[in-house]
């Protein structure tokens, strides 16, 4: 609040420059380490083989469709909340190396770590998405309606991303422990498929049902299905995020970018532990 | 020259029911190395993370350079530089791609982060390994990436916490080379350790921290001073200790301590003792000696002493 506080132009464009620098990072990571990408190649293709060919063999879908055209929206649904995995695991991985540390004791803008962190996961969310295209048009799913519609769908997975990245920010930063966070990984696996990505929720019980359809990673999907028009459309007595997909990623989308994005600054910037 | 560089007056700090800090106090002048030494769970880390703006303190204030940790935080991190117990940087880039990506993050322009890193890599001796990744770095290179990482911006005052803690004695001496170069650049330096003669080799000042305060400061040598000499006695017959004993302890008022099956150390309390005093008390004791030596206190001792309070009682 002093008069040498430098003007908030210059405090914008440095926090701008120094979330770039954090996203270069990640870049960086991933060229010395392609492995990674290997990692992330093969997760896509193991889930399209085993839902695909294994469990899709003996999976009835509603209306006829391919199981294939049904699954990949799931799965695009997947790779998108495995966001909230990713970050996490490296906020904590930061936290508990020092490096938020070092962070902290540089002159360089505070906001920049979580922003820089999101941003880049934003890119190596990209690229998985586009390896998941690939390997679904290899299986033989393909978007039905056109141009607008499918970038719509595409969007809404990268509006979704960013809001769920935060989630991770903020789950990160209060682990703080790698091992930690990586013991909470397998968690993923369940909480995703506890939804409409691999089966019908119809015929879940009704409180699991309950559940499912109201889980994010159902009204992404649904949404998907719709605007690639792909098979799987709920009919009958429809819960409300199931019948009104895009609204209700758009809705997650706002109320979880409002809820985290605060709660993550606001951990990042404390101090005195 | 008046103004120290580090200024810290009634540090408190307290996590849930534990006091870190009850009132420390430390005051560094610019261009000198303060080792800060005290046992585990004294406040050593705790107080560097104040002064390094990480963390506010419940009570009392700290200056770096006439910035207030507090309330210009974001001048102080301008001024200081910090390497901790971990070696603080991504593993998963190449050491070059780090001090690149901190420089970048610390405001220099592209083409000076580049050279600030060639730099400070050829300075330190890392340049054979720029362009590994950090995980194949030994202990030793990692310690003195992280150290490096911290001079990016020419620190006024740079914080060491236990920078040699686990390495090795070749690596430890590496890290204490650079430390001594920085200082002749006329680097401020505040230093934590537990090792003894760490402090011993590299400070100038000692601030003793126990139980959250600074309980003794000085020079190595004043330190030493404070305890008096010790004599060491080395017998040419184990049989003869306990006749030893009786006349060390005579001498020295205090009860000496076995250092082996021949040998006694006691602390004598002050300087006025002469050898030859002490050579013709065993000579008439019948005692005969293999060797006998007056010596200045170890820091170890001074320490054992300051922090132990069983210990100066006997």
């Amino acid at each position: 609040m002093t008069a040498l506080t430098p003007p908030l132009s210059h405090r914008l464009r440095w926090t701008f420059a120094d979330g770039l620098t954090l996203v270069g990072r990640e870049l960086g990571r991933l060229r010395h380490n392609p492995g990674e990408l290997v990692a992330a190649l093969i997760f896509p293709a193991v889930m399209v083989v085993l839902f695909g060919y294994v469990f899709g063999s003996a999976i009835q879908v509603p209306d006829g469709g391919d199981y294939r055209e049904y699954l990949m929206p799931g799965l695009f649904a997947m790779v998108t909340f495995s966001a909230v995995m990713g970050v996490m695991t490296r906020m904590a991985t930061d936290a508990s190396r020092g490096v938020m540390d070092r962070f902290r004791s540089m002159p360089m803008a505070r906001v920049a770590v979580p922003f820089g962190q999101t941003g880049a996961d934003l890119l190596t969310g990209l690229l998985m998405l586009a390896i998941m295209v690939g390997a679904g048009l290899l299986v033989g799913w393909q978007p039905h309606r056109g141009l607008i519609p499918t970038a719509q769908a595409f969007l809404l997975m990268i509006v979704l991303r960013y809001a769920l990245s935060w989630v991770g920010v903020y789950v990160g930063l209060a682990v703080k422990n790698d091992q930690v966070a990586d013991a909470m990984v397998p968690l993923f696996l369940p909480f995703t498929m506890l939804s409409n990505a691999f089966v019908p929720t119809d015929g879940m019980p009704g409180w699991l049902r309950f559940v499912a359809d109201w889980n994010p990673v159902s009204a992404l999907t649904a949404a998907s299905r719709e605007l690639f028009g792909n098979p799987g459309a709920p009919s009958g007595n429809v819960a409300w995020p199931l019948a009104h997909p895009v609204t209700a990623v758009l809705l997650w989308s706002a109320a979880l970018l409002a809820i985290f994005v605060p709660l993550s600054l606001r951990a990042y910037m404390r101090r005195g532990r | 020259m008046a103004d120290p560089i580090v200024f810290a007056e009634g540090l408190h700090k307290s996590f849930g029911d534990t006091h870190a800090l009850r009132g420390l106090d430390l005051s560094v002048p610019r261009g000198t190395v303060c080792g800060v030494l005290g046992p585990n769970g004294a406040g050593k880390t705790t107080a560097v993370r104040i002064l390094a703006t990480l963390s506010d303190p419940d009570a009392g204030h700290a200056r770096i350079a006439g910035y207030d940790v507090v309330r210009d935080a974001g001048k102080v991190r301008a001024r200081i530089g910090l390497a901790g117990q971990h070696a603080a940087v991504d593993e998963k880039l190449t050491g070059r791609g780090n001090l690149r990506m901190f420089g970048r993050l610390s405001h220099l322009s592209r083409r000076q982060a580049h050279r600030r890193a060639d730099e400070l890599l050829e300075r330190f001796g890392l340049m054979d390994a720029a362009d590994r990744q950090v995980t194949g770095y030994s202990g030793g290179m990692r310690r003195r990436l992280d150290l490096i990482t911290s001079l990016i911006l020419r620190p006024e005052v740079l914080f060491l916490d236990e920078p040699t803690t686990g390495l090795d004695p070749r690596s430890r001496g590496e890290i204490w080379d650079n430390v001594r170069e920085l200082v002749a650049d006329g680097t401020t330096v505040l230093l934590t350790t537990q090792y003894l003669d760490e402090a011993d080799q590299l400070a100038d000042d000692i601030a003793v921290v126990d139980h959250g305060q600074v309980i003794a400061t000085g020079t190595p040598d004043e330190l030493k001073a404070t305890i008096g000499d010790r004599l060491d006695v080395v017998l040419e017959d184990p049989a003869a200790l306990s006749q030893a004993a009786t006349v060390l302890k005579a001498l020295a008022g205090t009860d000496p301590t076995m250092t082996g099956a021949d040998r006694l150390s006691v602390a004598l309390p002050d300087g006025s003792f002469r050898l030859a005093d002490i050579v013709r008390e065993l000579d008439r004791a019948e005692v005969a000696a293999a060797d006998v030596r007056l010596r200045r206190p170890t820091l170890d001792e001074v320490f054992l002493r300051l922090t132990d309070r069983k210990e100066s009682v006997r």
